[in-house]
């Protein structure tokens, strides 16, 4: 067993030394030849390294023995249980849930709060901040909670994909016009923000799990997808906080 | 909690454990409560998780202790009113403020865009389970160089806006627009996997160093305010790798075609 999981950790960690190369690169470049600075604590930078290397070797190792196969599976026996109610609660819960208490998504809508509050759209008082933060969190992930019911909806039925990214976009395009010049920037970058390294892995899984499961979907075609969703919902329901707000 | 993590400033297992609670708590109760299925392989899913745990504290902390504070510093001296030569002694004449002051600034951008969305984490789960799914036909590095180049560009064309002050939402609807008529291009198999590349690309390692460029950008060029203006970048770098998914589709395709015309009839089919 042991043996068998160091084979392909040797080669994995290679691999992750190989991923980390470029960054090291960028920055050495820059710092030594654009801004002639020397570089400061190289102890520091090369511990530092070591660890991205490993953890990125230990994170894709886990990956495949864990997120990979459960997300899979679970997608299996919901479609053997063939409750359509049920493999949407969880749709929803895994979106909602994991995006709720995403840091990046605070730290956003933190940054949203103060925008609002320069702007006078809110009071600027702390409160008011805070509070005006937690309703953008939630509001963001009860859009990227929609976007898997939506996505997983869409993998059973075969919609394609197309039409629905076109409507989404168009959606964006129309509160575009509606919205307050203020929450604009943030809204768009509340897309990309959402998604984590670990719902990543998992809702790819438990799409490409889904659509193997189910007779006349192809896994290519019709099982990626759901991500996409995930980062177009937020922007149309950030951009509507912002107008009812 | 200072008793339970003792450790917590050299790895941060307990900070990274409570932000993926939530997806364990779901996946937990589903299974337990709804599907009552035993899980195949169950103490292998296990190891799995606890390695993704572990890799990901070790990664941030990586990042935090050696490439953040770095790239963040470099970010906020290439900004620098000094290096750009838009201090106070030019103020009142444009000279300064000429694109080419900033090339630094758009390489850097380029350059670092496209090096962390290599080492993403998210993307090369991605990449992985693109490869296995289409049974080896995308490429893993093919895939993400291609999305690295998006990012790449997508960044360097957000810089400019930055510096440029124009309105984001001219470009966002522009690049819809493009994405548009390359959907009706594009083989198909491929849509859904480029539209996926736009979301993944942008998370822990990508986010913090362009956040930092745009902050330094927009507060240091004059007439820019960053709480307006900074944001905006992570919408480029979630919207430019579609476009560059999809034109590597259509390369590489396109490609296929040139080389089976000039191939000598093969009798064998």
């Amino acid at each position: 067993m042991l043996k068998r999981l160091l084979a392909p950790f040797a080669s994995s960690l290679l691999d992750s030394l190989r991923d980390l190369l470029p960054i090291v690169a960028v920055i050495l470049f820059f710092q030594l030849f654009v801004l002639h600075e020397p570089i400061p604590n190289l102890l520091d930078l090369t511990l530092g390294a070591g660890m991205v290397v490993m953890g990125l070797t230990l994170f894709v190792q886990g990956l495949k023995l864990g997120l990979f196969p459960i997300g899979e599976t679970m997608a299996w026996d919901f479609a053997r249980k063939g409750s359509l109610l049920w493999l949407l609660a969880f749709a929803f819960s895994l979106g909602f849930g994991t995006t709720v208490a995403e840091p990046a998504l605070i730290a956003v809508a933190a940054e949203a709060a103060d925008v609002a509050a320069d702007a006078g759209m809110i009071a600027t008082g702390k409160e008011a901040k805070i509070a005006y933060a937690e309703g953008l969190r939630y509001t963001v992930a009860l859009a990227v909670g929609l976007a898997i019911v939506i996505g997983v909806l869409r993998i059973l039925r075969g919609w394609p994909i197309a039409w629905l990214i076109i409507s989404g976009y168009i959606g964006v395009v129309v509160m575009t016009v509606f919205a307050p010049r203020e929450i604009i920037g943030i809204a768009y970058d509340s897309g990309g923000v959402t998604t984590s390294t670990i719902t990543v892995p998992l809702v790819t899984a438990l799409g490409v799990g889904l659509a193997s499961s189910i007779e006349g979907r192809n896994p290519m075609t019709d099982g990626f997808g759901l991500i996409a969703f995930a980062s177009l919902t937020p922007m149309i329901f950030v951009m509507g906080y912002g107008i009812l707000i | 909690m200072d008793a339970l993590c003792p450790f917590e400033h050299v790895i941060p297992l307990c900070a990274t454990f409570g932000d993926v609670l939530p997806i364990i708590a779901i996946l937990i109760g589903f299974q337990v409560l709804v599907l009552r299925r035993p899980v195949p392989n169950l103490r292998r899913v296990l190891l799995g998780f606890v390695l993704v745990l572990l890799g990901l504290a070790l990664f941030i902390q990586g990042l935090e202790t050696a490439l953040f504070p770095l790239g963040k510093l470099m970010a906020s001296q290439l900004t620098a009113p000094a290096f750009l030569g838009i201090g106070p002694d030019a103020a009142g004449t444009e000279s300064g403020r000429h694109w080419l002051a900033y090339l630094w600034v758009y390489l850097f951008a380029f350059a670092i865009g496209f090096a962390t969305t290599i080492a993403e984490p998210s993307l090369i789960a991605v990449a992985i389970k693109a490869n296995q799914v289409s049974a080896g036909a995308v490429d893993t590095w093919g895939l993400r160089i291609a999305v690295a180049i998006g990012v790449a560009i997508g960044i360097a064309i957000g810089a400019f806006r930055i510096v440029s002050g124009t309105p984001l939402h001219y470009y966002i609807i522009s690049g819809y627009v493009i994405v548009l008529i390359q959907t009706l291009f594009a083989p198909r198999s491929i849509v859904a996997l480029a539209y996926d590349s736009g979301g993944v690309t942008t998370s822990t390692v990508t986010v913090p160093l362009v956040a930092a460029l745009g902050l330094g950008l927009s507060s240091n060029i004059p007439g820019r305010n960053p709480l307006l203006d900074g944001f905006g970048l992570i919408a480029f770098a979630s919207l430019f790798p579609i476009m560059s998914v999809m034109g590597y589709a259509q390369l590489s395709e396109w490609y296929a075609r040139i080389s089976q015309r000039h191939k000598p009839p093969n009798e064998d089919y």
